[in-house]
């Protein structure tokens, strides 16, 4: 049993590194620039975050702003298993796996970039329950600890028995996986939810401070988290024989679009509330919008955000994207806008101005931004060869009962799918 | 239900010669690929080895909370410390671990009629408590800002932190912040770690050799009052302050949050804050909350108190008053 296990993984990280030359260019280029990411990191391991822009003013940066778009993109995964398991929507089944895999991926890369913001990396045991001393359940930072690596957990585990099943030649056992699935649903929103409160619940910064965060990180999530898995189905289905049906696509599509709605529907109160107040807690979004005080550094950003954001919106409200030149202008788009306005668009006003009335703008240094496009690369890079890997397993190319003489086996059989088989993101 | 195509048991073996050179290419390639690979990676991770000896070691990792070290423990630790400290800043200090005393809690009141924006406090309290610095002028990590602000409003929105000129300007007045040493305190709640946390005698302290340097409580402070080793700290020789406690003034390591203690190396002692001995004007009393004797108890009874973002519901033993 275990030693099938092992095999089954020691077949798959085989085939994961299996390909023609643009698919080993594609996975060249990423380690490429994980490699890059990584020596940047080590530069601020030695140096410390001085080579960073941040600042006693404004603490958290690029790297909490990315980490809670990640967080985002990892709920994704539920919006392709409600369909499946509560809705009986067929054309995804098949599918389900994409999401989770991208949940594997984008949990992965949120940690990366809690451990890069932390300033003390090397003491990381101290968050663990027993070792360390977790002070839970006081602070919110030791919930998005569990709540993150539980939902890592989960989702290892929903791909693992839905691909060891079909290696195995069977369905997938109902009883071992459906109730985690739908456990992982609940668990994916009280992801995404606590790590709305990690800012909400802070009295001190009225940008934060308010009860609609939660709301639309989660809107926001489930455009960007759903549009990212529509371009990743377009690339397999591009450089791979695997057969994506347009139905499944467009089912996601109306997903991202009521999703964008809310959206934005919820991003308007915010404005609303903001604006038409016009107390003194709205500097926060006067810096972002239109800047304060001669500051301007987000106000091209944001209203980049704004315009993609809108722009998608009635993209995708037009019967025209469902042609899927149009869906994929539309979803990147959203991607970008919705990273703008969650990432630095959300965490950097929080801290302009200060607590006590003090303006810090803050850009990213290059340092730092090499160590952003590290982690990208590093989570495109796993996601990459989780899903070469799943491909044959899910063809039925890839089974248990020809293990017996696999090397040769899965030399053989990959060679005929491979010549079509390149990066599955682009 | 996985399709059952290409399971046949066997493949008829053809051309076994081709074979071996077709898996000794591929094995080439692979080794190449790997070497280039495992390359990559020790040029990426070169920069460690600017890596001081002593920065990161065994025995800070295996460190426990400050809370569960016992005597021993403690004292090992501080002798450490203390070699460190003497080897990189070239002072032998003089490490100790004064305990809160009983019947003690400590409270601050700063007269906002009296300040007059010297900046004499934020000066003291960086050469009382070791803070980085880059120069002498360098106030960034000194736990007091002093906002000078306009009169008509108490707006810390309408204040500036980095006024010069003549003191006290005519338009304006000052307002001192520093840590409040909440009752209900924000940044001890978000520490994932508890790395921070309140002594009996009210001081929010911080465990600089548990913190894991996240930095959320800076985010949760409302008084922007915490600070953070963004490197290692610069402290030239001459202005290193021998006279160290292990939870506030001894000189921190890289990546930490640090803090006011209320000075409490000091004050545990009978003594007064750095930034109280050092004000011109009087503006500030410091004393004993439960005795009902002292002169913050009477400032308290007797003057008009304001208590900054009082609507943060963060409960300070800081206050100002007006006279």
């Amino acid at each position: 049993m275990i030693r099938s296990y092992l095999l089954f993984l020691l077949r798959c990280g085989r085939v994961a590194l299996k390909g023609d030359w643009r698919y080993h260019g594609w996975l060249a280029f990423l380690f490429i620039v994980s490699l890059i990411g990584l020596n940047a990191y080590m530069k601020q391991l030695v140096h410390g975050l001085a080579i960073t822009d941040l600042s006693n003013d404004v603490s958290w940066g690029v790297y909490i702003a990315n980490f809670t778009f990640m967080v985002g993109i990892a709920d994704a995964a539920v919006m392709l298993a409600i369909p499946v398991y509560i809705y009986r929507n067929k054309s995804l089944s098949d599918l389900v796996i994409f999401g989770q895999l991208l949940a594997v991926a984008a949990i992965i890369m949120s940690l990366a970039f809690v451990v890069v913001d932390l300033g003390r990396p090397d003491r990381f045991l101290h968050l663990l329950p027993g070792i360390g001393k977790m002070n839970f359940p006081e602070s919110m930072l030791s919930w998005d600890v569990i709540v993150l690596n539980g939902y890592l957990l989960l989702s290892v585990y929903i791909c693992g028995h839905l691909l060891y099943s079909r290696y195995k030649g069977h369905e997938p056992r109902a009883w071992f996986y459906v109730p985690f699935v739908l456990f992982s649903v609940f668990w994916a929103v009280s992801l995404h939810a606590v790590t709305a409160f990690l800012y909400v619940g802070l009295g001190g910064k009225p940008f934060w401070n308010t009860a609609i965060v939660g709301p639309r990180f989660i809107a926001s999530a489930f455009v960007s988290g759903p549009a990212l898995v529509i371009l990743a189905f377009q690339c397999i289905r591009r450089v791979t024989a695997y057969k994506i049906p347009d139905q499944a696509i467009l089912t996601l599509r109306s997903i991202v679009q009521v999703a964008m709605f809310v959206n934005i529907f919820l991003l308007l109160n915010e404005l609303f509330k903001e604006f038409y107040t016009d107390n003194l807690h709205v500097s926060a979004a006067k810096y972002l919008y239109f800047g304060l005080h001669g500051h301007y550094s987000l106000v091209p950003w944001i209203w980049t955000a704004v315009v993609f954001n809108f722009t998608a919106m009635i993209l995708l409200a037009l019967p025209k994207s469902r042609s899927l030149r149009y869906l994929n202008v539309a979803c990147c788009l959203a991607i970008v806008g919705i990273w703008i306005e969650k990432g630095m668009g959300m965490v950097v006003p929080g801290f302009i101005p200060t607590s006590l009335g003090d303006i810090t703008d803050y850009t990213p240094t290059f340092n730092e931004t090499l160590i952003c496009f590290g982690i990208w690369a590093f989570g495109l890079l796993c996601y990459t060869l989780f899903i070469r890997m799943s491909l044959p397993v899910l063809e039925g190319k890839f089974t248990f009962s020809n293990a017996g003489d696999w090397k040769k086996r899965d030399d053989l059989r990959l060679e005929e799918s491979v010549s079509r088989t390149t990066n599955p993101s682009a | 239900m996985a399709s059952q195509s290409g399971t046949k048991p066997s493949h008829p073996n053809k051309g076994s010669g081709s074979e071996t050179v077709q898996s000794r290419r591929t094995f080439l390639k692979a080794a190449g690929a790997g070497v280039a690979g495992v390359a990559g990676l020790v040029a990426a991770l070169r920069p460690l080895l600017e890596l001081e000896s002593g920065q990161i070691t065994l025995s800070d990792l295996l460190q426990k909370h400050y809370k569960e070290l016992s005597k021993d423990d403690l004292d090992r630790i501080m002798a450490r410390l203390t070699e460190k400290c003497e080897q990189e800043y070239g002072v032998k200090p003089n490490l100790r671990d004064v305990p809160a005393g009983d019947g003690v809690e400590f409270g601050y009141a700063l007269s906002l009629t009296k300040c007059v924006g010297c900046r004499r406090c934020a000066h003291a309290c960086l050469a009382e408590n070791n803070q980085s610095r880059n120069d002498e002028e360098d106030i960034n990590m000194s736990y007091i800002r002093v906002l000078q602000m306009k009169k008509g409003a108490l707006n810390v929105e309408t204040s500036d932190q980095y006024y010069t000129g003549e003191v006290p300007s005519d338009d304006t007045f000052y307002m001192p912040v520093q840590c409040h040493q909440c009752r209900e305190s924000p940044c001890t709640r978000a520490c994932p770690v508890e790395a921070t946390w309140q002594e009996p005698d009210g001081v929010v302290v911080v465990d600089y050799n548990w913190c894991i340097g996240c930095r959320y409580c800076m985010a949760a402070c409302p008084y922007d009052a915490r600070r953070f080793n963004w490197g290692k700290p610069k402290v030239p020789q001459e202005v290193v302050n021998p006279n160290q406690n292990y939870l506030s003034n001894r000189i921190r390591p890289s990546g930490v949050v640090e803090k006011c203690t209320f000075c409490l190396h000091r004050t545990r002692e009978g003594r007064y804050p750095a930034c109280l001995e050092v004000c011109p004007t009087g503006a500030r009393v410091f004393g004993n909350l439960l005795d009902p004797d002292s002169e913050i108890n009477y400032i308290l009874k007797n003057k008009r108190v304001y208590i900054l973002k009082e609507d943060s519901g963060t409960l300070p033993r800081f206050y100002y008053f007006f006279g």
